[in-house]
């Protein structure tokens, strides 16, 4: 058979003759005429167009109503189309033929057959609904046919058997063996991988093979299954060079996404995330843990992650961390009614616990190494505060989708409600969201209108983090209770005078129960789209987008007046309020066309973007737990941050004989932030790519299928600094009333002058990339393997400037350099495909190296760097360092000094600089918390209604800072002054009296292994009476981690873990309904 | 032409526009002041000035202090934080990042103090309207402008030495200011005080600001110390800018010593030149907070401090503590000690029970009342930087230095100190006790913890040497002498960094 696009089978091309009376011409030349004129896709079964020769109206390309004109021809030779997600499908017409302008110019002989039987059947899709136009062909042989409006088939066989071959566009093809069956039902499942054959690029779609960036698909098929409650918990593990670090196992909490590593320092190295065409902001949001949350996950239909400067140079400013572009579910055109009904409940449980000692150990470390005065603190109770802060969570979401088409009218409306329970105790995260998609065609499908809207409503009860460490840390022989009135009836460390001591730790217990903490977000993020095919010239589109993101945010925090800390002030409520208002208007136009002539086609954009971003917060005073103000100042003026990005943009895409593929792209970016010297910035990119496999030489080769070598250099720009929106501008702020002076008897607030850089101006990353994609044995086996290089320039850092200079010490310039340099590789295996069964495999490895090779105007390499890497112990102590010639972010420690028998020796490091004293100048930079490499495994097995999944990741080279070892892992820990303090087991190990805290002995090789998920489901199949498939699955998430990191967790993005949320171990049962 | 991208800012005021409006001048003077005071634009944390460092670490005073304190006798801390201890240990390096913090501080005064310099020239105040009483307080302004930055340049170079030089005449941009020596930088500190000497308002005009007084004392401060500077002994002058002082008749000692340091400081006619603070509208984690703060621990009582709770860090030492023959405050009641509970001996430095604490800054008035912050965290108390006692002692020193004057007032001067420290005559002294021993001793009775120490300690050559010992100098249990060249601090190695027309000072690495 041959399947329209891009070509029709090869048994056309010989039967050519003219026809008599009217022009005639061959099915084949009229689809391409058509293909060419208006764009359209086609499919039918080769032995329609066998010995046809079609007649046909002169006027045929000036058409200006396909559909028309084509039933007409069709008709007029006994054929008629269907269209089926936009491709017309051609089979014979149903009514008798007509006959008239058919002429067969041959009959064939009837082959031979002796004792055929007739076996029929009916072709549906993973829906139910019948598929009209798929082709049924016996194996090895060039008999067959095509199913009818209702999906139905009749064909003769063999009496002897064999295999039927079921194919129809955008559908997996499948075999089944004939045996002694006379009735064969088939369900055709959608092929993803055909389906993507289309890949979203910004602004607008490519076809696959035409892509010569780096761009990675991973649709809903892929998506990772389980309790997934933030969108970019999808793609976790699944993506080459792409590396998603949960920030801990609170409810509704982001993640940490780097694309490639990211090639910033201070400034942003978040990717830019486009979701259906608007550009989103990713800075945070008050009141929720996380700027994606909004988004409901069971309404995304895709990630494409455009990895090199080839592929995002269209997004320009701010693409130098890549872009992530999702799509979001529509309804399709002629789609019946559909719903989608799913329920998913799990049970988070915390794994491991830290090690402390229990009452009775301290009790005797105490009374051993203690004080008098510290054994008189000691208490009677056995508490074991981290069983008393974690529990058994529960999380329910629930979602239902209704899409379909009425009329013109495709639709798709969801509705999700998330509730889900934090395993630290009193914190909650709850989303309501609704998902609107309206995408009708207007004029004869030269417009098509693309409404999308999101909306959620957020509501987070933070819990009070600062209790993990304090359960860690408190007094294990204390009590919860102290059996009295004060404070609340919480135990709590007091001072020699009976108040409240603020040095102590606070009771864990106190902290969750007394503190209220709540923030609810309303978000709303959509756009519209409007995208017009010319009528004189339906190469040419014209799109429209304008689109919007809104926010509102408030919250509050509140302390009863008996919470010991705030009791000074009869108890606290601080507020807070935000509203961001985000809008977009795009415009482009685009021209496709195929020039036959000279074997090549282009594909050109050329658009215009504008985006303005505003967020403003007022301020509040504080006021007690009753309401009445803590002060009666009056609340400074709001933060406020605004700017405004301007654009201009290109692409051209160059296909020449199929296989030589150019891509060249530029964008002109300005943005408000930089002065006028600098306000614009152009970003190039140059992209080539081979088809190595259309060459004569592979074309008809069985083992490769698929060889791309793809090309490409290209700058992309920063601008998203920290600090302030106007940092060229010379301004003077107006200070908080708690912040003002004095003169006589009057107060006076602050104005002062803000440093500043005239010439600041755009961070731009020079990216090479290389990489080929290759597929083998029919894309059994496929891949691709992609090597980079980028280069920094102008980084965007905050460094110190001469002492006198400016109106600060540090100012955010551009200054210095840094390198990134990266493999990654993606190998999928179909293991196993038969009807019954199907197994593959996934891996994908990414190696990754930085480092900063220039942080100062002037070089100085006696220049220690800046000190980054906050740490809990004492104030203000930094265990991280940026150096050039290092890797970002590097540990700058002590080298421990251990006796004979491997035992640290206390405060004796090695003395590396040979001075003769141990001091700060023999601190060494060692280790980094960004891996050297890291993987991602998954692999599904299907057998009949079962499937099985499961996904694992890894990571190697991360090291990690046990700042829970550290900052407890001592005898001092206990000998404050009037309270006592749980310590680590490992000062049983270290024996250390005192902190260490920069003792390299508390670095530990945090490379992990996690098996992510895994996921078994039974599909039921049609159920009460066809109405409605059932599926059911099961799941666990976290289920073990293979490390030899002593924490909890050897998964932290900082590097330092002190006491960090951890991340639940997740079981899950859902249920999944269509009707 | 498009101008959508060329926005400004919804609540700032852009410099261009922000001389033109005179009411804008005050708030930009009052910053200039509160550089000293808070870190940032909102209290007590939060847009600060500085960055790279913890920003309640990054107060002016904080810093100032700990620099003229930790490094002596005088004060002790228990913390852990960064290098906090090689303050004491007298070790530091010049990555140390308080050392860094302060000189940043210093530099950003300089900074702030230029622009409006600058701005106010009188060719500019003409050309933006500014005139007639509007011009002659704007004058005031900025005479009170470089007073300030007159300051902070003699911070610099009392505690930097050889430093980078920058003036109004810079302009704010990308530039390597070229190093000044600490004898010219004298010079210039020196003409800049006696420019502006009658500029300035009279002595206590208005609270708060730096009056003819202030720079008086600051000239005072100056020559006596002139001999360190610059190598060149300037005694007499002391002596007669102590006079000014003196003779302006507008200030007087306190009648009860325990009063200086007290939530309602800013009444005393004592005062010279304060840095002010208010537990709600001037606050900070650094400044007063950090000194009502850090020395209440162990079994001391917060509430009588005024606060919710001690902070459990700073220390005397003994060598303190033995210049008084009696701790309980009940003859000399400068003796301001916590003993109970405490150890005279200080075994284990991050121990808060090791060593005394002095109890003289609190968040009380003299009725007994806790300051206006409810919650109890920042002070009303003021830091009196220049008080009159000072300015007596100055007299005193420059007089038995050979600068003239009158040994018999500078005896008077010294007496009436201890009459107010004895509620009498008793602690008074006689001329023949009256030497420069003494009076090193006298100063630490009657200013310890008020960042005078090391200044003192470095015009006594008691700083490094070996002669003179306290606990845990040198990082020694009973102290040791250390390299001479600590009488400065090093230049930090940030800016060495970024300037590379910087030379570090001598003994010290990058």
């Amino acid at each position: 058979t041959a399947q329209g696009y891009p070509g029709p089978g090869p048994n056309l091309a010989a039967n050519h003759t003219s026809g008599p009376a009217y022009t005639a011409t061959t099915l084949k030349d009229l689809l391409n005429d058509l293909k060419n004129a208006h764009g359209i896709q086609f499919s039918y079964q080769a032995s329609l167009a066998e010995d046809l020769k079609l007649i046909v109206p002169d006027a045929k390309v000036e058409a200006k109503n396909v559909d028309a004109f084509l039933g007409q021809t069709l008709a007029s030779n006994s054929l008629e189309y269907k269209k089926v997600k936009g491709v017309y499908i051609i089979s014979k017409s149903k009514q008798a033929p007509s006959a008239a302008h058919a002429v067969r110019t041959a009959t064939k002989p009837a082959v031979s057959v002796q004792q055929d039987v007739t076996v029929t059947g009916r072709v549906i899709d993973d829906t139910g609904m019948a598929l009209p136009g798929v082709t049924v062909v016996l194996k090895g042989t060039t008999r067959g046919t095509s199913t009818n409006a209702n999906g139905d088939f009749s064909l003769s066989v063999p009496a002897s058997g064999g295999t039927l071959v079921f194919s129809f566009i955008g559908y997996t093809t499948q075999e089944v063996a004939i045996g002694n069956q006379s009735t064969i039902n088939v369900s055709l499942k959608t092929d993803t991988k055909a389906l993507s054959e289309v890949v979203v690029v910004g602004y607008g779609t490519q076809r696959k093979t035409d892509v010569s960036g780096a761009v990675t698909q991973v649709t809903s098929e892929d998506f990772v299954q389980g309790q997934i409650t933030t969108p970019e918990q999808l793609i976790q593990g699944k993506v080459a060079g792409v590396q998603i670090t949960p920030n801990g196992g609170a409810p509704g909490a982001g993640s940490r996404i780097r694309i490639r590593a990211g090639g910033s320092l201070n400034a942003s190295n978040d990717p830019l995330i486009v979701i259906d065409g608007v550009p989103i902001d990713n800075s945070g949001v008050s009141g929720t843990a996380n700027p994606l949350s909004f988004l409901n996950p069971n309404d995304i239909e895709s990630f494409n992650i455009l990895k090199d400067a080839s592929a995002t140079a269209i997004y320009g400013s701010r693409a130098s961390n890549g872009v992530i572009i999702i799509t979001t579910k529509k309804g399709k055109a002629g789609q019946k009614l559909g719903v989608t009904f799913t329920t998913q409940h799990s049970l988070s449980r915390v794994g491991d616990k830290v090690d402390v000692l229990t009452a009775d150990e301290f009790r005797n470390v105490i009374n051993e190494r203690g004080s008098q005065a510290q054994r008189d603190l000691l208490g009677t109770a056995n508490t074991n505060w981290q069983d008393l802060i974690y529990q058994t969570a529960y999380t329910t979401d629930n979602n239902l989708s209704v899409d379909g088409s009425v009329g013109f009218l495709p639709y798709r409306v969801s509705l999700g409600y998330l509730n889900q329970d934090g395993v630290l105790k009193t914190g909650n995260f709850e989303r309501g969201s609704i998902g609107v998609n309206l995408s009708p065609r207007f004029l004869d499908d030269h417009l098509t209108v693309n409404l999308n809207y999101k909306g959620a409503m957020t509501q987070s009860k933070f819990a009070d983090e600062g209790a993990i460490g304090a359960a860690v840390a408190f007094d294990p022989t204390q009590p919860v209770r102290s059996g009295n009135d004060q404070f609340g009836g919480y135990f709590q460390w007091l001072d020699a005078n009976g108040r409240y001591n603020p040095l102590a730790t606070r009771n864990p217990i106190s902290m969750l129960e007394q503190r209220d903490d709540q923030g609810e977000v309303k978000r709303h993020i959509g756009n519209v789209q409007l995208d017009y095919k010319l009528h004189f010239l339906p190469e040419l589109r014209a799109n429209l987008n304008l689109g919007f993101d809104r926010s509102n945010s408030e919250g509050s925090t509140f302390w009863p007046a008996d919470f010991a800390p705030e009791a000074p002030n009869n108890g606290r409520i601080n507020r807070y309020e935000q509203e961001k208002r985000n809008s977009l208007f795009d415009f482009y136009l685009n021209y496709v066309k195929d020039l036959t002539g000279i074997n090549s086609r282009i594909d050109a954009t050329a658009g215009y973007s504008f985006q303005e971003f505003e967020n403003e917060s007022p301020q509040f005073i504080s006021t007690d737990a009753d309401g009445v103000p803590l002060s009666d100042l009056q609340p400074g003026l709001p933060t406020n941050d605004f700017y405004r990005l301007r654009s201009y943009f290109g692409r051209l895409n160059y296909v020449l004989l199929d296989r030589y593929i150019l891509t060249a792209t530029v964008r002109r970016d300005g943005s408000s932030r930089f002065g006028d010297e600098n306000k614009w910035g152009t970003f190039p990119a140059l992209a080539l790519a081979w088809r190595i496999n259309e060459e004569s030489f592979l074309k008809n080769s069985p083992s490769v299928s698929e060889l791309k070598l793809r090309l490409g250099v290209g700058v992309t720009g920063q601008q998203d600094l920290p600090g302030s929106f106007f940092p060229y501008l010379a301004r003077y702020t107006v200070s908080d009333n708690t912040a003002q002076y004095q003169f006589g008897n009057q107060f006076f607030n602050l104005l002062r002058p803000e440093g500043y850089d005239t010439g600041i101006k755009w961070e731009e990353t020079v990216t090479y990339n290389a990489g080929i994609d290759f597929g083998f044995v029919n894309n059994k086996v496929n891949g691709s393997l992609d090597y980079y290089f980028k280069d920094t320039k102008d980084l965007l850092a905050l460094i110190s400037i001469p002492a006198g200079t400016n109106l600060t010490n540090q100012l955010v310039t551009n200054v210095g350099n840094m390198e990134t340099r990266g493999l990654e590789a993606t190998l999928n295996y179909m293991a196993i495909s038969t009807d019954k069964v199907s197994w593959n495999i996934g891996v994908n490895g990414t190696y990754q190296k930085r480092e900063i090779t220039n942080l100062s105007k002037i070089e100085d390499p006696n220049f220690e760097g800046y000190e980054v890497g906050g740490i809990a112990g004492g104030v203000g102590n930094n265990i991280q360092i940026r150096t050039v010639g290092y890797a970002p972010d590097v540990f700058y420690v002590y080298k421990q000094v251990y006796d004979a028998q491997g035992n640290p020796i206390e405060g004796l490091y090695a003395d590396l600089n040979g001075d003769g004293v141990i001091d700060a100048a023999d601190r060494y930079r060692y280790k980094k918390p960004e891996p050297d490499f890291f993987l991602g495994f998954n692999t599904q097995l299907t057998y009949g209604n079962w499937d099985l999944g499961l996904i694992m990741r890894g990571s190697v080279g991360n090291y990690m800072y046990n700042n829970v070892y550290s900052n407890n892992g001592a005898y001092r820990a206990f000998s404050f002054p009037g309270y006592l303090q749980n310590v680590s087991p490992n000062v049983l190990e270290t024996n250390f009296n005192d902190f260490q805290l920069f003792s390299d002995y508390y670095m530990e090789n945090a490379s992990f292994l996690r098996m992510e998920n895994i996921n078994l489901g039974y599909n039921f199949g049609r159920i009460m009476n066809d109405k409605a498939s059932l599926r059911l699955n099961a799941n666990i998430q976290n289920l073990f981690v293979i490390t030899n990191y002593n924490g909890l967790d050897p998964e932290i993005a900082s590097g330092i873990d002190n006491n960090f949320y951890p991340r639940p171990r997740v079981y899950t049962l859902g249920l999944t309904v269509n009707l | 032409c498009d101008h959508s991208l060329d926005i400004e800012p919804k609540f700032d005021v852009v410099s261009a526009n922000v001389y033109r409006d005179f009411a804008n001048y005050k708030p930009i003077l009052a910053k200039m002041y509160a550089g000293y005071a808070v870190t940032g634009q909102q209290g007590p944390a939060g847009r600060p000035d500085i960055s790279g460092i913890d920003e309640g670490f990054s107060n002016y005073l904080r810093q100032y202090w700990q620099a003229q304190e930790l490094s002596t006798d005088e004060a002790i801390i228990a913390w852990n934080d960064g290098n906090l201890r090689d303050l004491h240990d007298m070790d530091w390096n010049p990555s140390n990042e308080f050392l860094r913090a302060l000189y940043n501080r210093i530099y950003y005064q300089v900074s702030l103090t230029n622009e409006f310099i600058r701005e106010t020239s009188d060719d500019m105040l003409s050309e933006r309207g500014i005139t007639g009483a509007n011009m002659e307080e704007a004058r005031r302004f900025r005479a009170e402008a470089r007073f300030l930055r007159a300051l902070s340049y003699w911070h610099a170079l009392d505690l930097y030495g050889n430093v980078p030089f920058v003036t109004e005449k810079d302009r704010v941009g990308s530039f390597f200011p070229a190093q000044t020596s600490r004898t010219e930088l004298f010079k210039y500190v020196e003409s800049e005080l006696l420019a502006i000497e009658n500029e300035l308002g009279d002595p206590r005009f208005e609270y708060g600001r730096a009056d003819k007084a202030a720079a008086w004392t600051l000239l005072t401060k100056l020559y006596l110390n002139a001999q360190v500077y610059t190598g060149q002994p300037r005694y007499a002058d002391a002596v007669t800018y102590a006079t000014k002082v003196i003779n302006s008749n507008q200030y007087q000692l306190e009648e009860e010593y325990a009063h200086l340091f007290l939530a309602d400081n800013h009444t005393s006619r004592e005062i010279i030149f304060p840095i002010t603070f208010d537990g709600m509208r001037t606050t900070t984690w650094g400044g007063m907070t950090y000194l009502v703060h850090a020395p209440v621990g162990g079994n001391m009582n917060a509430a009588a401090f005024g606060i919710n709770g001690g902070w459990g860090g700073l220390r005397t030492t003994k060598n303190i503590v033995n210049l008084f023959s009696d701790l309980s405050g009940n003859t000399d009641e400068r003796a301001m000690f916590h003993t109970n509970g405490q150890k005279l001996e200080i075994e284990d430095i991050f121990t808060f029970t090791d060593g005394y604490p002095i109890t003289k800054y609190k968040n009380v008035n003299r009725a007994g009342q806790a300051g206006s912050d409810p919650s109890g965290n920042h002070p009303d108390t003021d830091f009196p930087m220049f008080r009159l006692a000072d300015v007596y002692l100055m007299y005193a020193e420059a007089v038995l230095r050979g600068g003239g004057g009158s040994v018999a007032t500078a005896l008077g001067y010294v007496n009436e100190l201890r009459r107010r420290a004895y509620d009498g005559t008793t602690g008074n002294i006689t001329q023949g006790q009256l030497t420069l021993d003494f009076l090193i001793n006298e100063r630490a009775r009657e200013l310890k913890w008020e960042g005078h120490r090391r200044t003192d300690l470095i015009r006594y050559d008691r700083f490094t040497s070996a002669a003179y010992v306290w606990p845990w100098k040198g990082a020694v249990p009973e102290g040791r002498g250390v390299e001479a060249f600590r009488t400065l601090y090093p230049i930090p190695s940030t800016d060495l960094t970024a300037n590379p027309n910087l030379t570090q000072n001598p003994g010290y690495g990058r």
